[in-house]
Parts: C-alpha cells; structure tokens; sequence
C-alpha cells in the first residue's frame, strides 16, 4: 500500500527558528529520508515553498479563474510530504511518527487509492 | 432422524453460538480479511450446523469446525460472485490458495484472534463513537438495536458509525494484529478507555431518568475479564479491578426511589463482597507488577475505600498517598479535584477548599459539576452558608440528570435551614 504523508505545521514559526535549530531539523529530514530509502519505504517526498506562494485554480461554469493563496486559511499550513510504502495503516503511522515535523506540527497519513491492475 | 435428536442439535448450536460465535467471528475476519464476508461466512457456517449436527452428530471439536466450514462457504459465495463481478476472481483464488488452517495451531490462534478484533476495534485512527459501537457489536455481539438503545441514539445513526468505520478499516489498510510491543502502551491504552467509556455510560448515565444502565456496566466487565486472561498487563487487570469495585456499590448508592446516596452515606452491609474480593485481588496482583498506572492506582483508592468498614474508619491519609502518586501518573483537573475531597477530609474543609478554589482560579474545571458540588459540600461543613448555596445553584445549572438535580436541590433545601 501507498500512503502521503502530508506534513503541517505553522509555516510563520519557520524564519523565526535561530540558524541553528534550522541546520538541526535539515539535518534530522536528511537522515530520516536516507532512512527510508534504505529500507525500501521510500517513494517521493519533498518541501514544498510556503503558503504565499500558492495559486488556487478553479474551472466553473467553463471559466478559469485563478486566485492568490492556498485553497483554505488554517492555522497549520502543509509544508511538504512523503509518499511511502508501507504493508499497513499500522506501519506507515509507525514510519510517519519518525517524520522530524511530527513533534512540532501534524502529519497527515492518507492511503492512496490504488487502481487495480486489469486482468490480463 | 428422531426430533430430540434436532432438538438436542438445536440445543447445542445454541450453546454453541452464544459461547463461541464471538470467537469463530474473529477467526474468521482474520482468513478472509474481510468483516462482513465473516460475518455472513458465520451465519452460513451455524445455519450448516443446525442442518448437519442434528443428522451426524456434533463434531469433536465444533469451534474448528465451524471455522472451517464458515471459510469453504466464504470461497463458495466469492465463486458465485466472482461470475458477475470479475475482481472477485482474484480474491477467490488468493483464499482458496491459502492452505485451510491447521486444527491444531488453531486452538492457540484463536486466541489471538479475539485480541487481533478488540485492538482493532479499539483502533485509535477510528473515531471514539465508533471504537465503542464496533466493539460492543463485533466483540460483545450486541445488536445494533441494542448498541442504539444503550446510548439513546437511533439504530441507522450506529449503523451508520459501524459502516464507516469498517469502510476506514478496508481503504487505509489497517492491519488485524496484536500490536508489536513498542506500541502495546499505546494501543491498549486506547482499549482500556473504550471498555471504561463503555462502563460509565453504562454506571453513570450522562443524561435521562435512570443513573444507573446495568447492561453496558455488564458488558465492560466481560470486556475487562476477556482482556486480562488474554493480555494480563498491570492496567488491565487495575481497570478490571476498578471496574469490580464501583460495580460492588451498585445497590447501595440509589435509593430506592431512585435518589443519589453518596460514598459516605451508602449502606455498606449492601456492597457486594464478592466483588470487592475479587477487585481487591486484581489490584494487589496489578500493584507488584510495578508499572503503576491510572487504573490500578484508582482501582487501589476504591479497594481502600471497599476495606472501610464505616465510613468514619476510611484510611484517609492512604487515599491521599495514592492521590499523590496518581496526580503524577495522571496530572488532569478532575483527579487534582478528587484529591482535594481526599485532603478535606484528612485535614478538614478549609484545605480541600484551597486546593478547589486554586485549580478554578486557574480556569480549570469552571464548568464542571462535581468541582462546583464539592466548593459547596466544603463550604457548607465551614458555615458558609452563602457561598454554598451559590455554588451549590451553580452546580444545578450544570446537570443533566434528574437524580443529580433532585439530590443538589435536596442539599439546597438543607442549607436554607441552617
């Protein structure tokens, strides 16, 4: 099974963080990507820029209409995500508690809706 | 074939049923990986038997063999299905592929099975509300009808939690094991509070008439038995034990028209010994083991308070002790509360009422009943007469339950005379 986990957390805290705390936590995200990758759970991951630079694009009524920001305004922003395999539920929160944001912020696991291959 | 021979047949897959069905369920979620194909493969498995055991006899070991009957009528009814919906192919072929399962090791794996369907019924990535409507269903067997019944609720709106809960289970993948050993704590804490949650509400009715729904109280302690011979961990057997002990003063704290008696004014000739031994028991097997929780250290309060033969002889400065230790174990408003009616009466009112009036300076616990009810009982005992009476109205305007209301009412009456 596939599983996202979407990392959230209070993105107008990050250029408040002392220089060093930032090297830290990069360090911790390096280490646990080589991890993963290391043990096969690994599938994509990535740090995505802050909210400010977010578009939102919607088609209605046939017309495309793009605004400024994210979708909606929470308190807690996603900030960047990992695409994991994991056997079960069980073991991607077990991998997903391992994620450096998990003790500042929230991560999201979400299974991914898998297609069937068609029968040959 | 004689009819007492069906009768008897009939007898027997009842017995059977009632004794065992919980179990055969849990086998068989476990081969087929799918709730409701187990259960409609454990209907079809005890339909089989009423047919076969009343014509060959009851088989030596009917658990394994309805366990195996259940699974071919499983493969049977995916075959059937498999002919209008093509993905059920696959499936089909993956259980028929599986070797059937070996007699003898099933024994033990049924074992763990019962405990596989109550973590994952108590799985902490469902909602509470589910968590205890799945496992009062699949674990305990209650119907939907009775599970809506027990939480004044209506049986589409269980149904509905239990649908969605078994739909979270399937599409997020989450697994029919017994928690590995770095996330026991975790997890079985997570059970350990539905089966208490399932307690209260059924020992403290959160609203309507009656204080007291014995069946669900009931139903926990066969749920806290059930865990402690299955996974016999310390807070297991302290929740089982605390469970015994409330459960002991069952009779004796309504009267019998209904009104609320509380601890100290309770007849004890009319708690249940038996009960008390036993929770006493559990408590001090709990206690060497070590690893003191919340439970057992709330269980070991309530066997204290059980040793009393009056109420005037309670071991207060023991109660306060174990307060102590449980404000660590578990630093939340309401036990600060408790062991502040615990020091009130080892060293009088006025030094259970700082404790009160400290822990609602700082915001907690305003708009909690039993901290406004508690200020006034201490007020009361001190002659303040004009701050109970406003504490007491302030506790009023919190309850929802006629017994409560009735006996706050009785106590404000009481003051005015003095």
């Amino acid at each position: 099974m596939k599983y996202l986990c979407l990392i959230y957390s209070d993105e107008s805290q990050w250029p408040k963080l002392p220089q060093a705390e930032t090297e830290t936590m990069l360090k911790e995200y390096g280490a646990f990507g080589e991890s993963i990758k290391a043990s096969g759970h690994w599938v994509a991951g990535h740090r995505l820029h802050p909210t400010s630079s977010a578009s939102t694009v919607r088609i209605r009524n046939g017309k495309l209409s793009t605004t400024d920001g994210p979708f909606a305004e929470t308190k807690e922003q996603l900030g960047g995500f990992y695409m994991i395999e994991a056997k079960d539920l069980n073991e991607a929160i077990q991998i997903g508690s391992r994620i450096p944001g998990a003790k500042h912020g929230s991560i999201e696991v979400r299974p991914v809706w898998e297609v069937p291959a068609p029968v040959a | 074939m004689s009819d007492d021979a069906a009768g008897r047949a009939r007898e027997t897959v009842d017995a059977v049923y009632r004794s065992d069905s919980r179990r055969v369920l849990a086998t068989l979620i476990r081969l087929l990986g799918d709730f409701d194909l187990a259960e409609e493969a454990l209907h079809d498995a005890f339909a089989a038997a009423l047919e076969q055991w009343s014509r060959d006899g009851v088989p030596a070991k009917p658990r394994a063999w309805l366990v195996s009957t259940g699974r071919f009528k499983a493969i049977d009814a995916i075959r059937r299905r498999a002919r209008f919906d093509g993905s059920l192919t696959e499936i089909a072929e993956r259980l028929e592929s599986t070797p059937p399962p070996d007699p003898a090791a099933l024994a033990e794996d049924i074992v763990d099975d019962r405990l596989r369907l109550i973590f994952l019924c108590c799985h902490p990535a469902l909602p509470p509300d589910a968590q205890v409507a799945l496992t009062l269903r699949e674990v305990c067997g209650l119907t939907t009808e009775e599970i809506a019944h027990a939480f004044f609720t209506r049986p589409p709106t269980i149904a509905q939690r239990i649908v969605r809960a078994k739909t979270k289970i399937r599409e997020a993948a989450i697994p029919y094991e017994i928690p590995e050993r770095s996330a026991l704590p975790e997890r079985l804490g997570s059970v350990l509070h539905v089966v208490y949650l399932v307690f209260n509400e059924g020992y403290h009715a959160s609203s309507g008439e009656t204080l007291v729904r014995s069946d669900l109280s009931g139903e926990a302690i066969r749920l806290g038995r059930l865990l402690v011979e299955l996974l016999p961990e310390p807070e297991a057997m302290g929740l089982l034990g605390l469970m015994l002990l409330h459960e002991s003063r069952r009779a004796a704290r309504t009267s019998p028209a209904g009104e609320l008696i509380l601890l100290a004014d309770q007849d004890r000739s009319l708690w249940r010994r038996e009960q008390i031994a036993e929770g006493s028991a559990l408590v001090e097997r709990a206690l060497t083991m070590r690893r003191l929780g919340p439970y057992t250290l709330q269980a070991a309060i309530a066997a204290v308070h059980a040793e009393a033969p009056a109420a005037a002889s309670t071991d207060w400065a023991q109660i306060v002790a174990l307060y102590d230790i449980l404000v660590r174990a578990d630093p939340a408003p309401v036990v600060e509360l408790n062991r502040a009616a615990a020091v009130a009466m080892r060293d009088g009112p006025l030094a259970g009422l700082t404790i009160i009036d400290a822990i609602l300076a700082r915001g907690d616990l305003g708009d909690y009943l039993h901290a406004h009810s508690a200020r006034a009982d201490l007020c009361r005992r001190l002659g303040r007469v004009a701050e109970a009476r406003a504490s007491y109205q302030r506790a009023l305007s919190l309850t929802r339950q006629q017994p409560e209301r009735r006996f706050l009412e009785r106590r404000l009456r009481e003051i005015d005379q003095m």
